[in-house]
């Protein structure tokens, strides 16, 4: 906190501070608190088929959590978005932390480059991405087969990586992963290259290794950033959409297996082939996405972040 | 580990075999990271037969072919959906700092009332998604008429990239030193002109700023997909979602398309990059 | 502040022109939009239907917009709740147009000059349920059969084959000779459904009675013919293409046409004109749906597919009526016969078909009992969707995840849970 505020007069709140507020305010409010807090509110109503909305409380939760039609689909995209964040916090986020402890290290030269190279996919569109790999998956294409083949993995050539229910979403994990990994890399290169040379020193007079410097002065050092990349990915993670929609269109097929809670909210709230949309139980999935969310963010701050603000430089 | 701190390490062979095994490890990764992209690349030209037959082959005489860009020019309007994206990343990143920047200096500067709980509620929106909104937001811009306009999507990204914003902009102005605001208040300058003063100061911030927000607006496809769907306010994202959709039995034309929509990026990505790492890594240590 | 100022300057323009770019619109002249699904045939309207239309009415300018298929009726309805949908909207058969007129999106066309054109059956699929209003023009109907590689059967001295029994021996000599039997895939889900169970199914379920008898409620998915159809369809896993579970749509059209790697697609008629385009050198020729025994009855399904209607928010009422008052003429009809293949006039103009495959198609008509495709008419008004059961539950039937009996007990409880008629089976 910088103590050398500028005090003010305290008897009128000054009109200036008002004009430098408003604009942002009113546009967040407008266009985020707003409609956060009334889909919260439509997702207690229901409507008839002329659209008419009539207030039910928490009807449209119940039917969700309880209904044979409704709780398979909520359940499976919870567990399935549950392996989506699993494989991308224990692989992306290794991924990341490895190729920074790489490029973190002074002695590698062309550093930018490979730096530069890897970040790449990460700002192509997720649409893009799940164009390239979907062909590149194709069996009509047969490319993941050939790479598979040359590196001695025949027997697993010819598997249908999006089509089976086993493999689907692994895959599009991956995928993900694939173009996220710039991301943890980033932060985690930026956390390394932050810690003071003199502790490193130290360390190494008294004869330490590099992988014992790592782990005993480094890691800890870069808790608070990997607590942040952690909150990070789960938002994301929950917050998905894009690529199972672009790969595996609204019905995040085989058999809902590649179904997140994205998709699922789309689906319902805007309805598909025969069926129509129906927005106050989309609604309500967004409801349960923002409890879920707001959940892990909680757990984050107060479970995560006080504990780790100790060792905080 | 790799980060070895004393130069005489380097040349023992220990040494130089773990740099051998760090770069092998990177060269891997980074053909992993450019073979799809190389990949699309290259089978963009060729002939469809080609394409099929021998995929990893550079295009040349017998198979070149720009059959699939052809396609793409004439059945897409690829000029008028980057135009649109340009319009909405641009005005959105300008009403970002705008807004942002005079939000984050009263949040910085002046001690009132609520400023505490201002500041919560303004960084609420970093943790949580607008998209889950989506269905009040599309009634909201239906009401007030600004259904596909390209003005729906410029303030719904304004309004999911302010909080990000004025957390970072906040951060740094705490950090403008005291003796400038106050010479120029002795000066009787007014709090806006002090306000205009210290912008420049902040500057890598504002970079900061922009390069997190740039990324995620070009290459969103769900407002544009709800919001603004229409031909005439496509963004080069859903442009090519659908394309792509359409097209999707044209090989030819889906390599052609996937290419077009990723270059530039790529490009200005590759001349950006040394900002865009800047941004990153300046904002990973708020 | 000069570059704050600049900003300023640039913001302004901005505002300026973005406004300028979203609503340029022709003075003068009435710009029509045409909402559709059609996505492939986009090029025929560009370039064939609409200047037909234009050499009548010169002062109408008329855009044809078609998203990707599966995303059509979600994004028509977001665009027609925000009153921004095109003027003239490409209706589906059944519940999906019948719920836009019910909630007033669509003008009623019972006083369109032409419409007497169409027939009671052409109707059916865009009327309400007393029979009272007709909200869209039909356009055309699509017949389900098989298209066949005519080079490869050559080669392998292959007959075409007629009952059930053929056809499998058929997929059998076909895959022993390296060739893919059938080109289809499970990845997208719709076409298990609609080129497998749809287009088999009439023949075992014995095309309307049985269609009608599961609206009555006197016979259900999981037994007689409904339950045959699983079991057959069943029987195909072996000759779809590798990785037929991640193969889609139109990687099996690819398979098909430019690779000419399968022998058989099973299909609808509309994919004629396309694979003419994607292959014009393609040797192609269709087959009905083989029957059980030879000399049993054949069934088709002769789906009433596509039709059009005007958006009753449209502030182009009367040019948009006009266009679909020339869809009900002769000429009309011609052109999009001869434009578009396949897709099989329902006006009752006297049409010439050029396209030999067409005319295969069409033939059947004089050969076999129709029929349409179970799950449009009513049993798709609830909650499960039939139409999204029979997607999902006939692909993982092909996948083998789940045996026929089981899907059809899937289809048939999902069925069960809200339609009265069923409940007590």
């Amino acid at each position: 906190m910088n103590p050398a505020r500028h005090v003010h007069n305290k008897q009128r709140f000054p009109f200036h501070i008002l004009v430098f507020l408003a604009p942002a305010v009113i546009i967040y409010t407008l266009f985020m608190t707003y409609p956060l807090v009334d889909s919260l509110r439509l997702s207690l109503y229901t409507s008839d088929q002329y659209g008419n909305e009539t207030f039910i409380g928490l009807d449209n939760y119940r039917k969700l959590m309880t209904d044979p039609l409704w709780e398979p689909r909520l359940k499976g995209a919870i567990l399935n978005n549950i392996e989506f964040f699993a494989i991308h916090m224990f692989v992306q986020n290794p991924i990341g932390l490895l190729l920074a402890a790489l490029l973190s290290s002074p002695f590698i030269r062309g550093r930018a480059i490979y730096r530069t190279l890897i970040f790449t996919p990460t700002v192509l569109s997720v649409v893009l991405i799940g164009f390239i790999w979907s062909i590149i998956l194709s069996p009509l294409w047969g490319i993941s087969g050939d790479f598979l083949t040359s590196i001695g993995l025949e027997q697993y050539a010819k598997k249908p990586w999006l089509g089976l229910e086993s493999t689907a979403l692994p895959t599009l994990s991956l995928v993900s992963v694939w173009q996220w990994v710039g991301i943890p890399m980033m932060l985690f290169l930026a956390a390394l290259i932050a810690i003071p040379d003199e502790l490193i020193e130290a360390a190494r007079v008294d004869g330490a290794t590099a992988w014992g410097v790592f782990w005993r002065i480094k890691f800890p050092l870069i808790l608070p950033t990997v607590g942040i990349v952690g909150v990070l990915t789960f938002v994301g993670n929950f917050n998905a959409f894009d690529l199972i929609y672009t790969t595996q269109k609204v019905n995040a097929g085989p058999n809902f297996s590649t179904d997140i809670l994205g998709t699922f909210f789309y689906r319902t709230f805007f309805g598909q082939q025969l069926q129509p949309g129906n927005p106050t139980m989309g609604a309500t999935i967004a409801g349960v996405m923002f409890l879920i969310i707001l959940a892990g963010v909680l757990l984050y701050m107060f479970g995560w972040q006080r504990r780790v603000a100790q060792v905080e430089l | 580990m790799l980060s070895l701190s004393s130069l005489s390490h380097r040349l023992r062979p220990a040494h130089s075999l773990q740099l051998l095994g760090a770069h092998a490890i990177l060269l891997v990764y980074t053909a992993l990271a450019l073979f799809p992209i190389v990949l699309v690349l290259i089978n963009s030209f060729k002939t469809r037969r080609a394409v099929f037959k021998t995929p990893y082959a550079l295009p040349n005489s017998e198979t070149w072919s720009t059959i699939g860009y052809e396609t793409v020019f004439k059945r897409a309007n690829f000029p008028d959906y980057f135009l649109n994206s340009l319009i909405v990343t641009v005005s959105a990143l300008i009403l970002i700092l705008i807004a942002g920047t005079m939000a984050a200096w009263a949040l910085a500067e002046y001690r009132f009332p609520g400023n505490n709980i201002m500041g919560l509620y303004l960084a609420l929106g970093i943790m949580i998604p607008i998209r889950l909104g989506t269905v009040s937001i599309l009634r909201l811009v239906v009401d007030v008429g600004l259904i596909d306009t390209l003005w729906a999507l410029i303030l719904v990204y304004t309004a999911s990239g302010l909080p990000l914003a004025i957390f970072v902009l906040t951060n740094f102005m705490k950090q403008v030193p005291r003796d400038l605001k106050d010479a120029a208040r002795v000066d009787g300058a007014s709090e806006y002109r002090i306000y205009r003063m210290i912008l420049p100061l902040v500057r890598p911030a504002i970079g900061t700023v922009m390069v997190f927000n740039m990324i995620p607006i070009w290459n969103d496809l769900w407002f544009p997909l709800i919001l603004a769907p229409s031909e005439r306010n496509k963004t080069v994202t859903l442009g090519a979602q659908t394309f792509l959709g359409q097209y999707i039995i044209d090989w030819n034309a889906v390599l052609a398309s996937l290419t077009l929509a990723a270059i530039p990026v790529v490009i200005l990505y590759i001349v950006f990059s040394r900002q865009l790492i800047r941004g990153l890594t300046a904002g990973a240590v708020k | 502040m000069r570059k704050f100022a600049a900003l300023l300057v640039i913001l302004a323009l901005v505002v300026a022109f973005a406004p300028t770019v979203s609503q340029t619109q022709a003075q003068g002249k009435v710009k029509l939009v045409i909402e559709s699904w059609r996505n492939d045939d986009t090029v025929l309207w560009e370039d064939v239907i609409i200047p037909a239309f234009n050499a009548h009415y010169p002062d109408i300018e008329v855009t044809f917009v078609a998203p990707p298929p599966a995303e059509y009726n979600a994004a028509l309805n977001a665009k027609l709740e925000g009153g921004t949908a095109g003027d003239l909207i490409t209706c589906r058969p059944f519940d999906l147009s019948l719920d836009l007129f019910n909630k007033g999106y669509l003008l009623s066309l019972n006083d369109l000059p032409g419409i007497e054109h169409f027939g009671d059956v052409a109707r059916s699929a865009w009327i309400t349920d007393d029979g009272s209003d007709v909200f869209c023009v039909p356009m055309a109907s699509v017949i389900h059969g098989f298209m066949y590689n005519v080079d490869i059967f050559e080669e392998l001295a292959l007959e075409v084959p007629e009952t059930e029994a053929e056809f499998f021996e058929a997929l059998q000599t076909i895959k022993d000779a390296g060739y893919i039997p059938l080109a289809m895939g499970t990845h997208d889900l719709w076409e298990a459904a609609t080129m497998g169970y749809q287009n088999i199914g009439p023949t075992y379920w014995k095309g309307e009675e049985g269609r009608l008898g599961l609206i009555n409620g006197t016979v259900g998915y999981n037994e007689d013919g409904f339950l045959e159809a699983f079991k057959v369809l069943a029987r195909w896993a072996p000759f779809l293409p590798d990785g037929y579970q991640a193969t889609t749509y139109s990687d099996a059209q690819n398979l098909f046409t430019v690779l000419e790697e399968a022998a058989i697609y099973p299909t609808g008629s509309w994919e004629i004109g396309v694979f003419g385009l994607m292959n014009p050198d393609l040797n192609m020729s269709a087959f009905k749906p083989p029957v059980v025994n030879e000399g049993d009855t054949c069934y088709i399904s002769d789906h009433v597919d596509i039709a059009m209607g005007v958006n009753a928010a449209s502030p182009h009422k009367e040019e948009a009526l006009k266009f679909l008052e020339w869809m009900t003429t002769q000429e009309f009809a011609q052109i999009y016969s001869d434009a578009l293949p396949g897709f099989f006039s329902l006006s009752d103009h006297e049409l010439t078909l050029e396209n030999p495959v067409a005319q295969e198609f069409i033939s059947w008509r004089g050969q076999c009992e129709t029929t349409i495709r179970s799950s449009y008419q009513i049993l798709s008004r609830g909650e499960p969707n039939n139409e999204n059961d029979l997607w999902l539950y006939s692909a993982e039937v092909l996948n083998g995840t789940l045996s026929p009996e089981e899907a059809a007990n899937k289809v048939q409880e999902g069925l069960a849970n809200w339609y009265e008629p069923q409940m007590n089976r």
